[in-house]
């Protein structure tokens, strides 16, 4: 016997998506208000997203932000999936202990503490804040969450198969690329994602390791939001919240078509 | 089984987390010692081996003097941690029965509704911060709303509820999904074994489901409480002028008043009182992993 839900389940579970989603819809709509005033509806109109393309300094740093994301979720992958494999594998190795300190703290971390620490390092070694030192911070912070996407596919992974392949002559490495990776490439390409969004998304320790002509989309955004609520802001929002539900829409379409 | 080598894995993620994450902590601390006078921007020690002993002899707590006896960055410590604490209870209470309400539906809505609650967590934090300055500002949407059914304005934004609305819906997603995780694995026919020994539907919950959810409610509540101490975006945009909280005071010693040192000793305090709930929240991911 399992019980269903209750109504008091059912209000539960309305209250709670409704305050998780009016905001962003709210947000969406208004974007396409053609008045500038955030509780007057004028009518429909698209003038904000016209404006949004025109405005070289926000297209400049959407590009910015973009390539600073690609790479940085790149570099965080190949660390966080070696990271996942020592913890998950690698038994009690020297130095066990610290090392997943390392690669769970950054999880939990206040960004103010991580964007402070890392901007004196790159003063201290003289490294000039800009495109790479944004990148050397983001690929830091976002490698915990590959190891931790990269984790949970790992242990569940039937280690027969690659001790097969290598019962067949097959060198680790080789059986780690041809039966492993492939196995465990939808964790992998989710953390990437995470990190890539993660790496969108920061403002903070962004704005401690950036330099002059480094200035990423979320540190544009702030320094709009700070003179107040306008349409273009909600337009730019609006395309981003956009891009990444497709991505997700996308995402579990291939999953399932896979799985079916 | 062949012995193991895989924890040659950890060689390059190691080297790269001690220089990037380990060393720079090293680098706040030993900026929090160093008086004003030496680390005015345009501040550029390179490391030299030879000045060491000097830049140690000139190493003091002068700054720390100066954090503990400003009342402000005390009152700017403890409010964090009201601000936190209370929000993780907030959390809490709002998160454990959407939570809950998920866990009792069938498998494939489940999944979905679960979907539906990190989705929100994948839209950028800034805009989603941002999105409730339109609603609660004085001129807003929600003031519209309350004007069009004849209720008297409110205003919220720039106050301390302001701040606990962006925390509660920001931080949301982490209280909710460890806590469906914890309840979703629950074996449903210890609830008929309950059941069938005259408990009713509330003792049943309140003497099985809930024990046996602590620890999903404990690894939220770290999820939460953790990051929220140190928390900037969300006071600077939604507080006011009298929201204190460290992220915020951390953020204006260093970008407006260029004082590196005190924001260094102000982030070397946060560390340190974040010490405790930090292990206990390894502790946690240690247990995931050995299960």
């Amino acid at each position: 016997m399992t019980r269903g839900p209750s109504a008091f389940n059912r209000i539960s579970i309305g209250l709670g998506l409704a305050f998780l989603y009016a905001p962003i819809v709210l947000l969406v709509v208004y974007s396409f208000n053609s008045s500038r005033a955030v509780n007057v509806w004028a009518g429909f109109s698209t003038r904000w997203y016209e404006t949004l393309f025109a405005n070289d300094q926000l297209m400049a740093a959407l590009w910015m932000t973009l390539r600073v994301g690609a790479l940085s979720a790149s570099i965080a992958t190949v660390l966080g999936v070696l990271a996942a494999i020592a913890l998950v594998r690698g038994g009690f190795f020297r130095g066990r202990a610290v090392f997943s300190g390392m690669v769970y703290a950054p999880l939990v971390m206040p960004e103010v503490i991580t964007g402070l620490s890392l901007l004196l390092l790159f003063v201290a070694i003289g490294l000039a804040r800009g495109f790479w030192t944004v990148v050397l911070a983001h690929a830091t912070f976002t490698l915990s969450f590959v190891t931790v996407a990269v984790r949970a596919r790992l242990m569940t992974f039937d280690r027969s198969l690659e001790e097969a392949a290598q019962d067949l002559g097959s060198p680790p490495w080789r059986a780690f690329f041809e039966v492993t990776l492939p196995n465990i490439a939808p964790a992998v390409a989710g953390g990437w994602a995470l990190a890539f969004i993660l790496s969108l998304d920061d403002l903070v320790i962004a704005s401690f390791t950036s330099g002059p002509g480094s200035t990423t989309l979320p540190m544009r955004i702030y320094s709009a939001v700070r003179l107040g609520v306008s349409p273009e802001i909600n337009a730019i929002s609006t395309l981003l919240i956009g891009s990444v539900a497709m991505a997700i829409v996308i995402y579990g379409v291939v999953r399932a078509r896979k799985t079916a | 089984m062949r012995r193991d080598k895989s924890a040659i894995a950890a060689v390059l993620p190691f080297a790269w987390l001690a220089v990037l994450f380990l060393i720079p902590f090293v680098l706040v601390f030993k900026l929090s010692l160093s008086d004003v006078a030496l680390s005015i921007p345009p501040y550029e020690p390179q490391f030299k081996p030879a000045d060491l002993p000097a830049f140690f002899g000139a190493l003091d707590f002068e700054t720390y003097r100066r954090l503990t006896s400003d009342s402000i960055y005390v009152s700017a410590y403890l409010s964090s941690l009201k601000f936190a604490g209370v929000a993780t209870a907030l959390l809490a209470l709002i998160g454990y029965p959407l939570a809950y309400g998920i866990s009792r539906c069938s498998k494939n809505t489940r999944e979905m509704l679960i979907l539906a609650v990190i989705l929100p967590f994948f839209t950028s934090f800034l805009i989603r911060v941002y999105a409730w300055i339109a609603i609660l500002k004085p001129a807003g949407i929600l003031n519209a709303a309350l004007e069009a059914v004849g209720i008297p304005p409110l205003s919220i934004l720039h106050t301390d509820t302001a701040v606990y609305i962006g925390l509660v819906y920001a931080y949301l997603p982490f209280m909710v999904l460890p806590l469906y995780a914890a309840l979703e694995k629950q074996n449903a026919t210890l609830l008929e074994a309950a059941a069938d020994l005259g408990a009713t539907p509330f003792t049943a919950f309140w003497r099985v489901t809930f024990p046996m959810s602590l620890p999903g409610l404990a690894a939220g509540a770290l999820l939460c409480f953790i990051p929220i101490v140190g928390e900037f975006v969300i006071p600077d945009l939604l507080g006011g002028s009298g929201t204190l909280m460290i992220g915020k005071t951390i953020w204006t010693e260093f970008f407006s008043n260029r004082d590196w040192p005190a924001a260094s000793a102000a982030a070397t305090v946060l560390l340190f009182t974040l010490i405790v709930p930090i292990v206990l929240y390894q502790r946690q991911q240690a247990k995931v992993l050995a299960a």
